[in-house]
């Protein structure tokens, strides 16, 4: 248990730090470095698959690309664009709202009782594999056509002015 | 986990990672020897008998010069750059089963330092993270040739770690686990109900598709894009210089290593070689025999890599993106789909 709040307390640590690193760059290391106490939490929980997906495809593919777009443009303090007053207000009341719906979720879960994992080897691939393509086949199946439709229209975007440029 | 257990994992450990420092070292030996071979040359000849020393006088050269740390880059990351692209290079060795269990007195020891049910999966997860060292690096160079660098590394990495994967999904439809010693214990001996046991024989496909993913991944000619001398001075370690810049070197050559000998592990029947129960001889001889096949494709696969490189010219950029989106990822894809085929039909 003091392992799980040692992280815990990092995770968050770290994601103070995302926020308010100055260096945007910096801030996409430090959100690396959250996703990596994501996974240290998952081996914890014995989900070694959703530890080592979630290792692969936002540490090792998402946290990239970031990344690279990041080092891609200039972010220089004089090309920032100043922020007029009022949308820093709208904003600071949007995150309240949000922080709000939040807490009052997190009340109506009543998280106080600490679930039992029924089976500890809940998460190991095999278990997860039979659950997934049995009793959510459904679900899965409708949401891997999202993704296709979505990755259709990235390409769709990215190829438009085809004939200009040939 | 007795301590006996937990000793025994710490001295595994060292000797694996002196092991592959040792053969990262000679690597950049044979490399030049190689390279001299194939253009026709001497190679290294001076330290020691036939050159064996130059490797031991390349990294006393390495640790004596200057170093040099830019003017307004970012120091603390310059220095994480390639430390991060050392220690990924290293732990991806904990997977790989060196051979099978030997017996000392009543003591069983595996010769693998752990085996976790997703052990092919780690591999990836290591492989992606590698490219942060080269990125972190070239970013904190605050040098336009670096960045260009540490940017072509970073696409390059993520188009062909999706290609590598889908070409290993199909390898994994066969064999129906993710642990790595499991899939080497089913490649056992050559031959059996009349075909090859070996993963190359039955996914050639997808091994030729890994072969030149593991190219890309490792940053090797013809794929060594991030570092191309012609067109970026030294790419994303254009700024480095004495052991900063040995790191980087020595990651490359030990992610060759691991790559040959996941290569091994996944198509080549890792620690078995034909007849191993054939020869009537004692079990740990067996395993020990199997330890020393499994380094002779080791470094068959190495040679192999050193061959490419001094044969086959650098591809251009665009070349490379046609190859890894237009090429390898169909041609994984239409592979999956005729092992589905296949495994149903003949089941």
């Amino acid at each position: 248990m003091s392992i799980f709040y040692f992280i815990a307390f990092l995770s968050i640590l770290f994601a103070v730090l995302v926020i308010s690193a100055k260096n945007p760059v910096h801030s996409i290391l430090y959100l690396i470095l959250t996703f990596f106490t994501f996974t240290i939490q998952y081996i914890l929980l014995n989900a070694q698959f959703l530890a080592i997906v979630n290792f692969i495809v936002y540490m090792g593919a998402i946290l990239v690309l970031f990344l690279y777009t990041l080092m891609l443009i200039n972010l220089n303090k004089d090309a920032e664009p100043v922020k007029s007053n009022m949308l820093k207000i709208a904003g600071v009341l949007g995150g309240g709202c949000f922080l709000v719906v939040i807490i009052a979720s997190l009340k109506a879960l009543g998280v106080s009782q600490p679930v039992v994992l029924q089976n500890p080897g809940l998460g190991l691939v095999k278990n997860l594999g039979k659950v997934l393509f049995n009793e959510f086949l459904l679900p899965f199946e409708v949401s891997s056509l999202l993704l296709l439709s979505a990755m259709v229209g990235a390409v769709l975007l990215a190829t438009r002015d085809k004939k200009t440029t040939v | 986990m007795t301590t006996t257990d937990i000793i025994v994992r710490l001295v595994l450990i060292t000797v694996i990672f002196l092991i592959t420092l040792v053969i990262a070292m000679y690597s950049t030996y044979a490399e030049r020897k190689v390279a001299a071979f194939l253009q026709d040359r001497v190679g290294p000849n001076r330290a020691g008998p036939y050159g064996i020393l130059q490797p031991l006088a390349d990294g006393a050269k390495m640790f004596m010069k200057e170093e040099i740390i830019p003017a307004r880059s970012s120091k603390f990351l310059f220095i994480v750059g390639p430390s991060l692209a050392i220690m990924t290079a290293c732990i991806g060795s904990a997977v790989i089963p060196w051979g099978q269990t030997l017996m000392i007195g009543n003591y069983a020891l595996d010769l693998q330092v752990t085996d976790i049910n997703v052990g092919v999966l780690y591999i990836f997860g290591v492989v992606s993270l590698g490219v942060y060292g080269v990125m972190i690096g070239g970013w904190a160079s605050n040098n336009k040739y670096s960045l260009l660098g540490a940017i072509r590394a970073a696409s390059q990495n993520i188009s062909y770690e999706i290609a590598m994967g889908l070409s290993i999904i199909a390898v994994l439809m066969t064999t129906g686990t993710l642990s790595l010693r499991e899939i080497a214990a089913q490649q056992h001996g050559f031959w059996s109900h009349g075909w090859f046991t070996w993963n190359v024989f039955k996914q050639p496909l997808a091994f030729l598709i890994f072969i030149v993913c593991a190219f890309a991944e490792t940053n090797r000619a013809p794929f060594d894009l991030p570092e191309c001398e012609t067109e970026l001075v030294g790419g994303y370690h254009t700024e480095y210089s004495s052991m900063k810049l040995g790191f980087y070197l020595f990651a490359e050559y030990i992610n060759m290593f691991i790559s040959s000998a996941v290569m091994a592990t996944l198509f080549f029947g890792g620690y078995n070689f034909p007849y191993m129960h054939h020869l009537g001889l004692s079990a740990n001889w067996v395993t020990i025999l199997g330890v020393i096949a499994l380094f002779i494709k080791i470094f068959c696969l190495i040679f192999f890599f050193m061959w490419v490189r001094w044969t086959l010219p650098r591809f251009r950029y665009d070349q490379l993106m046609d190859l890894g989106w237009k090429a390898l990822i169909p041609l994984a894809i239409a592979n999956i789909v005729i092992t589905g085929l296949v495994m149903n039909f003949i089941k």
